[in-house]
């Protein structure tokens, strides 16, 4: 399933597409880390005489929105949180999952079947119609939010790792060290989980962008991040109204949101080639 | 061979009854209904009728039966807000998004097969490369910024709004359908190109049968197998897709009754269309794999 020896071969081989891919992430990160710089103004400083400035205003570079707050200020922050959210929620659903999997695949009986059935749930309603569902009932705050994202992709990550985890038994070294008396954590924990890492790093880097896409919808139809915090999403959520008016709130933010998710995806595509990984062995 | 269908169709069933009991439970502990129901400042006596109406009083399990008994027999509960029963809301919204959802899969189909086969066969040139290019672009294009883009520029250079429930479908449809396009794509493309090379496609490829025979009769059937399962999958990519879309695009749909009602909490309308979308999946998930021992001979062989 996975070619170890097809990593080795080196970043030279890598495709201008992907080296631009690469360059804009750290451009994007280093923009919501440093960005701020670049203004002085506060992203929930209003300005009641600088309302909807276009781009290339003196004062404001890419202008201003309905309430005469500072679009690059509120750019930066919104990058901040969409990236945040992006990498932690995308976490927790890797490690949640990739736990779960190989539990289920170490394990096997009963607790298989429970973990088998809880992907089988999740595969039936879409992550949008969960979010949708528990935002419903629970009052939306920043650290629900982020584990509703966090919710995204997990079965993937189950299914693949169970598979990895019920192939690697068969191997040699899992039955030397089951012989050697190892415990059962020790062998899937320390000889297991190292040489089925890479199906999850991949995963990891394909669930990324969906993650990021996932947030931004959430919150571009008002039921993610909320005022007065900010995201890419939440951004374009406030200037959609002023769309034929005001282009720079909708588009700007927006732009970021593509390239961000085209360039992660390009990264991890190439990634997949890489290691070689057929993520179509499902179940 | 029925061994296979039955498991397939118990499974199927036991998905189902997860999801709801999950349903139930979640709603049940989330908070009191019957408090949310009344104003802020009502006496406890009158939240305590509320309860005993709506059965709050009694047993966990009994309550549980009652809501699998109630489902059952088609009673699925009223919308807070208009007082109406929740299918009559969804009924009458569903045509919306039916037409949306299959335009937008027939565009994806029909453009997304015809995309990836071109490319497959013309492997390694420009075209294979601008192919999937977009595939890439139409994977990362937030729906909601590719539905903006549409709404402005017509708005711009045609003097339209896109919008509405007056509108055109196909500019809604193929906002929905761009992703799925691009996966369509990209699996045709692979699907075709691993039975290209297939040591049948060589033998016949020797028979001297004619290129144009070799993709359609030879190839062609057996790449589409795995293309069953991926229609299957982006059912739910669509049915998502459909949330976002029919907002960008007000269009008068399921999605956007889903979206109004999180936002108004109104519980009774969310728990019914996550169970229609449970439901959908489920069984569409379930037609896959029986429609599989129609087209795989070899399952049917087990």
């Amino acid at each position: 399933m996975t070619n170890l020896s097809a990593s080795k071969s080196g970043l030279a081989e890598m495709p201008w597409s992907v080296r631009i891919s690469v360059v804009f992430v750290f451009l994007f990160v280093a923009f919501a880390l440093f960005g701020g710089w670049l203004t002085p103004y506060g992203f929930r400083e209003t300005s009641m005489f600088d309302r909807l400035l276009p781009p290339g205003s003196p004062e404001y570079i890419l202008g201003t929105d309905a309430r005469g707050r500072d679009l690059l200020a509120r750019l930066v922050t919104g990058a901040q949180i969409t990236l945040v959210v992006a990498i932690v929620g995308t976490l927790i659903g890797a490690i949640i999952g990739s736990l779960l999997g190989i539990i289920a695949g170490a394990r096997r009986g009963a607790t298989e079947a429970v973990i088998v059935a809880a992907v089988d749930v999740q595969a039936s309603l879409p992550i949008i119609v969960v979010a949708l569902f528990l935002l419903a009932m629970f009052d939306n705050s920043f650290t629900l939010f982020l584990l509703l994202v966090g919710l995204n992709g997990w079965e993937i990550y189950a299914r693949l790792m169970r598979g990895a985890t019920l192939s690697a038994k068969e191997h040699g070294y899992v039955i030397a060290v089951r012989a050697l008396g190892a415990s059962p954590a020790r062998i899937y924990l320390r000889h297991v989980l190292p040489n089925i890492l890479n199906i999850a790093l991949v995963q990891f880097t394909v669930n990324l962008p969906l993650t990021v896409l996932l947030e931004t919808a959430l919150s571009f139809l008002g039921l993610g991040v909320q005022p007065p915090l900010t995201s890419l999403g939440q951004i374009m959520s406030e200037g959609r109204d002023r769309l034929m008016t005001a282009w720079w709130l909708t588009l700007l933010p927006g732009a970021l949101i593509f390239f961000l998710a085209l360039s992660i995806s390009m990264i991890g595509d190439w990634l997949r080639d890489r290691l070689d990984i057929t993520l179509r062995s499902e179940s | 061979m029925t061994g296979y269908i039955l498991s397939r169709v118990a499974r199927a069933a036991l998905t189902l009854l997860i999801t709801v009991s999950l349903v139930f439970l979640f709603i049940r502990f989330s908070g009191d209904p019957a408090a949310a129901l009344v104003p802020p400042d009502a006496p406890e006596e009158v939240i305590e009728q509320y309860r005993k109406a709506m059965g709050l009083d009694q047993p966990l399990w009994k309550q549980y039966t009652g809501y699998i008994g109630g489902l059952l027999r088609g009673d699925f509960g009223y919308s807070v807000h208009t007082g109406r029963p929740v299918e009559d809301l969804f009924l009458e919204r569903l045509p919306y998004t039916l037409r949306l959802g299959l335009t937008a899969l027939g565009i994806s189909l029909i453009f997304g097969i015809s995309l990836g086969v071109t490319a497959a066969i013309r492997r390694g040139t420009l075209v294979d490369r601008i192919v999937m290019g977009i595939s890439v672009f139409a994977f990362a294009m937030p729906n909601f910024l590719f539905g903006l883009v549409l709404i402005l520029t017509g708005a711009l250079v045609f003097k339209v709004f896109l919008g509405g429930a007056d509108g055109w479908v196909l500019m809604p449809a193929l906002t929905l359908g761009l992703a799925a396009m691009g996966s369509f794509a990209r699996f045709a493309r692979s699907s075709l190109l691993e039975t290209i090379n297939a040591p049948y496609m060589r033998a016949a490829e020797a028979r001297g049968v004619p290129f144009a025979r070799r993709i359609l009769r030879h190839a062609a059937p057996n790449a589409a197998i795995p293309l069953v399962t991926l229609i299957g999958l982006s059912l739910g990519a669509l049915i998502a897709g459909s949330v976002v879309t029919e907002q960008v695009f007000a269009w008068p749909g399921v999605g956007q009754l889903l979206v109004r009602s999180v936002a108004t909490r109104d519980i009774a309308v969310v728990q019914f269309l996550v169970l229609v979308v449970a439901a959908t999946m489920i069984l569409a998930n379930l037609i896959v794999d029986l429609l599989y021992l129609v087209i795989d001979p070899r399952i049917r062989a087990r």
